[in-house]
């Protein structure tokens, strides 16, 4: 990473005029973003779908274009430039290898198109195969392939032009979960050993803390927080935040008021709360409620419990079993306890 | 997949009627092969009295027959061209974007071929009368092409939408101009249905005779000239032998057509 | 190079109307400009003396069209196309049947091309193929002789309305012939309507106690109903604008399409003819109509 800003939106705003049967209207798929992604990055758009981080990719690639506001390349405006005059390739998410080509032929592709010698070509459509582990399969059709492995030559093809910024679009929603664990590894070492910026658009919040330097999360059209994986998951900037990453309690309103003495509103991250007896007594830095067990689920590695501290108010509260077994904590349920948590695990996320 | 319920036999009846109703459909343009082996030269008499290979020599030497042969191909050769481009044309700005009177276009290129075909042929009539167009080749041409593109504009239009459309967007972002991108990846995906269409388009105005009747003035394109046999019969033993030829010729362009598109359903399915 | 095609790629409704523009100008001036000129000839009418077309507007040529001869025309017409209409509806229906729910998806590939061939083969020479069928000393006549059963032949050929000199000159071998021409354009719409019937469908109508013939009438055939809606629209249009047929095995009774084709050519009047052809396409609007309302357009 260095401090060089790779791509940087400013203000931009995308809006679609969506035309149905018997109504119309305009939707900000992208309203008024502003972020600076660096150089060598490894950042992730997080969001719901329809949350506007696939259009924000596809402004970046040239698909589309911005309503309002610039996009910049390596400082230079691209907002008006057509796919094929940027230097950044995209991995997608349907792979969208082309059919009626080897593999070879679809990871040269690039190559052949900027008319590089074809001794040269197939000398770089090599090493992309050994890069993604599939030498020897130049010949191939995409037909051929498993799911994994044309995510890896779509990966290839992308690489090839040693692009200066590579745009994943959900690469590894369509892989199953063992596959996808193994490819977020690669991906991130194969990030590191070409050095260059990964943009990564992915709806899973697990997918994004691993594999993120840093990452901004999106919610309809707007960015809502951008920062590293860390400082997303404990310090969530807004409410919708600590919800979509992770899981987290909020506390606000009249429980808010009693536990903390404010009237903000606060996340807390169910991990962070400690569950103890009736009577125990809250160190310095520390803050308590009280509450009733409505609920425990037994999870092996740790159990969940449903605590109701107000009338309707409930917080979730994990411990890991560490010295418990399912028997002891089945019997939790409709114990009285006390909550305990340090002030500092709360964050703050407004009104 | 739908699920089928082949494995599961079909009932005597059903099976006889559908065999039935498939030689009913093929026997009798089979039967003209034989007829144009026949010795009979005034009537269709059958059991054939005769067989012989003359007929085959003497249709050969007739001239009125090469030119009219020669005037249908040339005709179906331009005006499958024409269909070529107007229907991928068509097929393309349906496909990528999405504007308003987008089923206005597709009702309108089906038109020809929902209406009478003799609604195409009188309105063409009328405008070739109103404007005082001389009859011509071109007449002709331009009659056909308006019932071909829609035959074209359907397989290609079929194409696209199973085509992935990422891939358009993956040309481009790999650095291909529009251009490129048509002639390296469009081009390659909807090859064999522009092969099909317009080899159905040829075989559709090959054997046109309804509109090209209205179109054509003196002019006799080969069905022109079955059709005078069929009202007027003088030369039977050689009309026997001009169908088994017309038969023969868009046989092998539609039963390919077919097969193309049968072939390409069927990748499709197996993904 | 590029910088023309960046220019293109910046303005996608540009694009577009350079897509469209060549097919539906084509598609405006030829066709649609036809359809309004044969519109405004239908307005005109025809001298008898000179035998000119006067450039008039008129009503007087639709007058004609109320003589009881051509409504004679019309009503043929349409009960040809009618009783071709029905009779293509259950010859196709095994067959489609049979496509749709038993073959297997090898088989089913080559009956479909089996169904398609005839479909796109040689109207004409198909037509002329039933010409020699149905002469006096062709196969058909062989046959009965062959049987001992002319009489047979010979009593349906003195029936009245629909009897003639021989079957190749009577509205019995026009209909034979229609039926078999037409009959591809029923088969394809009745497969396709089939094939979306579920066959759990047919597997829960006879789990609820319903014997084969049962679950034919009450669940297949309803079903299957667009498609025979979507297919009577091709057989019905093609019969009723259809003019090869009745000039080639009709007798002098005409029909629509003839009438139009002898109106235009013999005698010049293409007044009559245009306004006779608004017959046929008021008919099939209507048509149409009725068969959105059944649902065949989903059918197609």
């Amino acid at each position: 990473m260095s401090d060089v800003t790779a791509v940087e939106f400013k203000n931009v705003s995308r809006v679609f005029f969506v035309r149905h049967r018997d109504q119309s209207g305009e939707v900000r798929a992208v309203d008024d973003v502003s972020m600076e992604i660096s150089d060598g990055e490894f950042f992730s758009l997080l969001g719901p779908s329809g949350s506007g981080k696939t259009t924000c990719l596809r402004m970046i690639a040239g698909f589309d274009r911005p309503t309002s506001g610039s996009i910049r390349l390596y400082g230079k405006d691209v907002s008006n430039l057509p796919p094929y005059e940027r230097d950044v390739n995209t991995v997608f998410q349907d792979y969208a290898l082309f059919p009626h080509m080897s593999i070879g032929e679809n990871i040269a592709y690039g190559l052949m198109i900027r008319k590089v010698p074809r001794a040269e070509r197939d000398k770089r459509v090599d090493e992309m195969l050994d890069l993604v582990r599939l030498p020897g399969f130049a010949a191939r059709k995409p037909s051929q392939l498993s799911g994994g492995q044309r995510q890896r030559v779509a990966l290839a093809r992308a690489l090839v032009n040693h692009p200066k910024v590579l745009l994943l679009d959900e690469p590894l929603g369509a892989l199953d979960l063992k596959l996808r664990q193994q490819m977020q590894v690669e991906l991130k070492s194969i990030q590191k050993r070409v050095g260059i910026t990964f943009i990564f658009v992915t709806h899973d919040q697990e997918e994004a803390l691993t594999m993120s330097d840093r990452m901004a999360v999106f919610n309809q059209g707007r960015v809502e927080q951008i920062g590293a994986p860390s400082e997303i998951y404990e310090k969530p900037a807004s409410s919708f935040v600590a919800g979509f990453v992770g899981t987290s309690n909020l506390l606000g309103g009249e429980a808010a008021r009693r536990i903390t003495g404010s009237n903000q509103t606060f996340s807390i991250r169910p991990e962070k709360i400690h569950l103890g007896p009736q009577n125990g007594q809250a160190s310095p830095g520390q803050v308590f409620a009280d509450g009733v067990v409505r609920d425990v689920v037994y999870l092996g590695l740790y159990t969940r419990y449903l605590v109701e501290v107000e009338n309707g108010v409930d917080l979730v509260v994990v411990e890991q079993n560490l010295r418990t077994t399912s028997m002891d904590v089945l019997k939790a349920r409709g114990r009285k306890v006390r909550l305990f948590w340090e002030k500092e695990h709360m964050s703050q996320v407004g009104g | 997949m739908p699920s089928r319920s082949y494995g599961e036999k079909a009932s005597l009846g059903l099976t006889l009627g559908a065999v039935g109703t498939l030689l009913f459909l093929h026997v009798p343009m089979w039967l003209i092969f034989l007829y144009s082996f026949t010795t009979d030269e005034a009537a269709f008499t059958f059991p054939l009295p005769g067989l012989t290979t003359r007929w085959f020599g003497e249709a050969l030497q007739r001239a009125d027959l090469w030119s009219a042969l020669t005037l249908s191909l040339q005709v179906a050769l331009v005006a499958t061209f024409a269909a070529l481009i107007l229907g991928t044309l068509a097929a393309a700005a349906v496909y990528r974007s999405d504007f308003f009177g987008k089923e206005a276009v597709s009702l309108l290129l089906v038109l020809p071929i929902a209406l009478p075909g003799i609604v195409t042929g009188i309105a063409l009539r009328s405008a070739i009368g109103a404007l005082d167009i001389p009859f011509s080749y071109w007449t002709i041409v331009i009659g056909h092409a308006t019932f071909c593109v829609v035959v074209v504009y359907n397989n290609v239009l079929a194409r696209f939408r199973r085509m992935q459309g990422s891939q358009i967007e993956a040309s481009m972002d790999l650095g291909a101009n529009p251009l490129q991108t048509f002639r390296y990846v469009v081009l390659p995906n909807i090859a064999t249905a522009l092969l099909a269409g317009g080899m159905l388009a040829f075989a559709l105005s090959f054997d046109e005779v309804i509109v090209t009747t209205f179109t054509a003035g003196q002019q006799s394109t080969l069905p022109i000239w079955i059709f005078s046999q069929l009202t007027r019969p003088r030369d039977r033993p050689v009309t026997n032998v001009v169908a088994t030829f017309v038969i023969l010729i868009t046989f092998l362009p539609i039963f390919f057509a077919q097969k193309l598109s049968a072939e390409s359903a069927d990748t499709e399915g197996t993904k | 190079m590029n910088r023309l095609s960046t220019y293109f790629y910046l303005r996608p409704k540009l694009i577009l109307l350079l897509l469209l523009g060549p097919p539906m100008i084509y598609m405006f001036v030829v066709y649609l400009g036809s359809l309004f000129a044969l519109l405004v000839y239908s307005f005109y009418r025809l001298d008898e003396f000179t035998g000119l077309v006067i450039r008039e507007f008129t009503i007087a040529t639709y007058a004609q069209l109320l003589l009881p001869a051509n409504l004679d025309i019309y009503s043929r017409t349409a009960g040809m196309a009618l009783a071709v209409t029905i009779a293509d509806a259950l010859i196709a229906f095994p067959l489609a049947y049979y496509i749709a729910k038993f073959a297997s998806p090898r088989l089913k590939t080559w009956l479909y091309i089996a169904v398609t061939i005839p479909l796109w083969s040689s109207y004409l020479v198909r037509v002329y193929a039933w010409k020699l069928i149905l002469a006096k000393e062709g196969i058909i006549s062989w046959f009965f002789h062959f049987l001992h059963i002319d009489f047979v032949l010979e009593w349906l050929l003195s029936l009245p309305a629909i009897g003639g000199s021989s079957l190749s000159f009577s509205p019995i071998g026009m209909f034979i012939t229609f039926c078999y021409i037409w009959l591809p354009y029923m088969i394809v719409p009745i497969q396709t309507a089939l094939e979306r019937v579920p066959k759990s469908l047919i597997e829960a109508s006879g789990d609820l106690g319903a014997n084969a013939s049962q679950t034919f009438r009450k669940v297949v055939l309803p079903l299957a109903f667009p498609g025979v809606v979507a297919g009577s629209i091709f057989t019905f249009s093609l019969t009723l604008g259809d003019f090869i047929v009745p000039q080639a095995l009709g007798n002098s009774r005409y029909f629509i399409g003839q009438a139009i084709y002898s109106h235009q050519g013999t005698s010049g009047n293409l007044p009559l003819a245009a306004a006779m052809t608004m017959g046929p396409i008021v008919i099939m609007m209507i048509y149409l109509l009725i068969a959105r309302k059944l649902g065949a357009f989903d059918a197609l």
